[in-house]
């Protein structure tokens, strides 16, 4: 039974990070993803400053200093993507790797290249991780609000999230039940068996489907006996407070000074 | 999200940050932004505050219906990416709302997917996914259930090569991959997933059909406002399949035209010195995969036009078959 907080990434603390306003740490996570990117391709001295920032929020959100870095590795199979910057970008070559009868130059803009890339995503996806875990989700809907994403895709989200465990439950029910009910052919898969499976796993799709479809009517009559119109409301009004402008005037104001240091500094 | 063995998930198609450029990622998210305000718009009428709780149960059914799986070979298994299936089921404008919400929560609480590419991702996986499933499925909404179940296949499948092409461009235009090794084995690899995708699209549609033909989207009395979707899903499917093997085979003529255009620079083209510095790895391997994928290519070109002349064909002669 798949529970809430299977999903929930959001970590409880009084902290002067969670406390923050939602708006301002979303703000603030862009700025950062942005800051990255615009960073030159070999300017280590402003991508540590990048992480010693991570380092700082993570230590200030009480949620301990490894936080981030611990679940930071997930974007790290789609590196082998950018593999093959090691090769062509032109400049002097630093190493040729004989594979049989291939020759592959590392160049050192290359290589430079290629561990910026891998920098840039693996100090981005640390700001993601900490933005979830500081921020409960419907309060980063809400922010999202306020920064003029509209209403329609922010309260499709809304019930999206409200129904995603539901959902899932269903799905992981369904999928039980096809363990417990039907026989899996041994040995080598031919196609027929493919297709058969194929067969299965759209009827399952279906069922989900139907139920969903059904369920989302339950759903809007529900809402509406409660009256609901249209929009949904929130107890706490997130207004944005004296401290919530200051600590995102600092991390604007940090993040400024990286860039100096990323485009000035050798 | 689709899943399959770990060597092969660096294909998947969420991209994170980092790996496009600022041009690219912002390029990216107002065509997105256009084309989500846009089916905003449309979606909204005396129904809307209906159809908001349906598209967010909706959107947590793709999403739940990602975690289906069955086995294909070895230790992989095929799984549903659904911006096809969602389109044609939903409709349209509907299908592109929901499958955005869909890479938004993956991004945002998974981060499957970075925040500021996020507009490329759903660019990729949501609408260009839609635009093709429910163009092609549009076409022969009216016709018979074979017909609608073998299109929907294939629109499932092209999406899925379609996405991946997108992907590949973004990636090269954003200087992160050199095209020539890339768009082959993004191909490749997605058209076997492609399989998968065709696959379970077709049996959840045929079983949505056998017991609630009622509630799937276009309606008779929308025969005339669909035809805009099947011109447009067509255009873009032509220029996937026209794309994908000239891209593959020969990338630096995409190169040449996108040095023309200034989208990218010179240094990171192949320059002399560096055709000379190594040869074209595995020369082999790329060869025998843009064979293959032209020959799908090739092939499901053939097939679609044989399905538009016989659509435009009875068109002409027939009066549409009243709705099953």
């Amino acid at each position: 039974m798949m529970h809430i907080s299977a999903f929930d990434s959001y970590r409880l603390r009084k902290s002067p990070i969670h406390l923050l306003n939602a708006r301002i740490k979303v703000i603030i996570t862009v700025l950062f993803i942005l800051s990255n990117v615009l960073l030159p391709d070999g300017a280590w001295l402003a991508f540590l400053g990048s992480w010693l920032f991570i380092l700082a929020i993570s230590a200030f959100s009480r949620l301990g200093i490894g936080y981030a870095f611990k679940r930071s590795f997930v974007a790290l199979p789609f590196a082998l993507v950018a593999l093959t910057t090691l090769f062509s970008v032109p400049g002097p070559a630093l190493t040729t790797l004989h594979l049989a009868s291939w020759q592959l130059v590392v160049t050192e803009p290359g290589l430079v290249r290629f561990l910026t890339i891998l920098l840039r995503s693996w100090l981005s996806v640390q700001m993601a991780i900490l933005l979830v875990a500081t921020t409960q989700f419907p309060d980063v809907l809400h922010a999202l609000r306020h920064l003029y994403v509209p209403g329609v895709l922010v309260s499709i989200i809304s019930f999206m999230y409200r129904y995603l465990f539901v959902l899932s439950d269903e799905a992981l029910r369904l999928l039980r039940a096809r363990e417990s009910r039907s026989a899996r052919a041994v040995g080598p898969k031919s196609p027929l068996s493919v297709a058969r499976e194929a067969h299965q796993a759209g009827n399952l799709a279906g069922q989900l489907f139907l139920r969903s479809y059904e369920r989302s009517d339950r759903i809007y009559n529900a809402m509406q006996a409660r009256g609901y119109y249209g929009t949904l409301f929130t107890l706490h009004p997130h207004q944005m407070q004296a401290k919530d402008w200051l600590i995102g005037a600092i991390g604007l104001a940090l993040l400024a000074m990286l860039q100096l240091v990323g485009h000035f500094l050798p | 999200m689709i899943y399959t063995s770990t060597l092969l998930k660096p294909l998947a198609m969420h991209i994170p940050d980092g790996f496009l450029s600022v041009t690219i990622a912002i390029l990216c998210w107002v065509i997105t932004a256009i084309i989500l305000l846009l089916a905003i718009a449309r979606t909204r009428g005396e129904f809307s505050e209906r159809q908001i709780p349906l598209m967010g149960v909706m959107a947590a059914f793709i999403f739940a219906a990602q975690m289906i799986n069955f086995p294909v070979a070895g230790g992989t298994s095929g799984h549903l990416l659904g911006g096809a299936l969602a389109a044609i089921i939903l409709g349209p404008w509907a299908g592109i709302l929901v499958m955005a919400s869909v890479i938004i929560v993956q991004g945002l609480l998974f981060q499957d997917g970075g925040l500021l590419v996020m507009g490329a991702n759903i660019l990729n996986m949501g609408l260009v996914t839609a635009l093709i499933g429910y163009g092609l499925y549009r076409g022969v909404a009216s016709r018979s259930l074979h017909l609608r179940l073998s299109v929907a296949g294939i629109a499932a499948w092209l999406s899925v090569m379609a996405g991946a092409l997108v992907t590949s461009l973004q990636l090269w235009l954003s200087g992160t991959v050199s095209l020539k090794i890339v768009l082959p084995a993004m191909l490749t690899v997605h058209a076997l997933i492609g399989i998968g995708e065709a696959l379970i699209t077709v049996a959840t549609l045929a079983f949505i059909l056998r017991t609630r033909p009622d509630l799937l989207a276009p309606g008779e009395g929308q025969a005339r406002a669909g035809r805009g979707w099947v011109v447009a899903g067509i255009i873009l499917v032509v220029l996937v399949l026209l794309l994908s093997p000239i891209a593959s085979i020969n990338p630096d003529g995409l190169e040449r035209v996108a040095i023309d255009l200034g989208f990218i620079r010179h240094s990171q083209t192949a320059s002399s010195g560096l055709l000379r510095d190594y040869t074209i790895p595995f020369l082999g391997k790329t060869s025998l995969s843009t064979i293959l994928s032209g020959l799908m290519g090739a092939l499901v070109v053939v097939v679609v036009i044989i399905l538009v002349v016989r659509l435009v064909g009875r068109r002409r002669s027939q009066s549409p078959k009243s709705p099953k």
